[in-house]
């Protein structure tokens, strides 16, 4: 496997993968606590509630994300992004212990503890498995792989 | 957080085959987006090239990516249906964690990737961490 390792942009990309999807998972959920119960005899409430703010910064975050991650997807390993980007539910542990001043058990802070290693070993390695040139691999990664070697 | 029907929970095998509904719809869901970005090639390239519409083209013109998009939302549903008959401190977590084991199976077998010793260790960590985390 060569080791081929992301550029700083691309670092800053995982990272919007990983805060994208909790960031805008909690933005849903704090806007839909704040609105009176929604009926489903009643679906144009629902519509209603994408335009307030909470809600809308949510949908724009989960969109964010899902761009972000299919970015990350085109010149990374899935086996790369997926451990990589599951550092995001660490940062929304510590902002819940931090900022909300929420408790944190002991079964969490080690669920952080192991995550954050298993997240430094994955990007210490290459982000993307070399092919050899005559396999039949899509031409766009072959095309990264060499753009790839000539940064290094 | 207790299921929405507490006085008929599942038993242990029809739990089981929820959390592998869900699990197994988001891993193929998961693989056929990456198999659909990794046949499109590197976006950054194709947007330096032909500009953001040159890459949204890219993306939206490939059925790898739709297919993984409606295994994806299999998923969610089936992460619904779970969640009806089973709480969330179990369901959530464990299909959460077991999701990156698969993934890293499926991701050896069908996108032959290159899965070596560092990458089955951080599955496992983020995976045991990801439970911990959520239970």
């Amino acid at each position: 496997m060569a080791h081929i390792r992301p550029t700083p942009r691309q670092y800053m990309i995982l990272g919007l993968v990983a805060l994208g999807a909790p960031l805008g998972d909690t933005c849903l959920s704090r806007g839909m606590t704040a609105l009176p119960p929604i009926s489903l005899t009643d679906p144009m409430s629902l519509v209603h509630a994408i335009f307030t703010p909470w809600i809308g910064a949510g949908i724009a975050l989960l969109i964010g994300f899902f761009a972000s991650y299919l970015t990350a997807l085109s010149w990374a390993d899935l086996t790369y992004v997926l451990p990589a980007t599951a550092f995001g539910n660490v940062i929304v542990a510590l902002f819940a212990r931090f900022w909300l001043h929420e408790t944190i058990s002991w079964q969490r802070w080690a669920g952080i503890v192991l995550i954050t290693v298993g997240v430094g070993f994955v990007t210490q390695g290459p982000s993307l498995t070399e092919r050899p040139a005559e396999n039949a691999a899509p031409s766009g990664v072959q095309e990264h792989e060499t753009a790839e070697g000539r940064a290094r | 957080m207790m299921p929405a029907h507490p006085g008929a929970s599942p038993g242990a095998w029809a739990a089981a085959g929820m959390i592998a509904a869900v699990v197994l719809t988001s891993t193929a869901g998961e693989v056929l987006t990456a198999a659909a970005m990794k046949s499109v090639g590197d976006l950054d390239e194709i947007r330096a090239k032909s500009g953001m519409k040159g890459a949204i083209r890219a993306v939206v013109t490939s059925p790898l990516l739709f297919a993984g998009i409606f295994f994806l939302a299999l998923s969610f549903f089936s992460l619904l249906f779970a969640l009806n008959h089973l709480s969330l401190s179990l369901a959530a977590p464990a299909s959460a964690s077991l999701t990156l084991i698969t993934n890293s199976i499926a991701g050896k077998i069908f996108l032959h990737e290159n899965v070596d010793r560092r990458r089955w260790m951080s599955a496992g960590l983020v995976c045991i961490g990801v439970y911990l985390l959520a239970h």
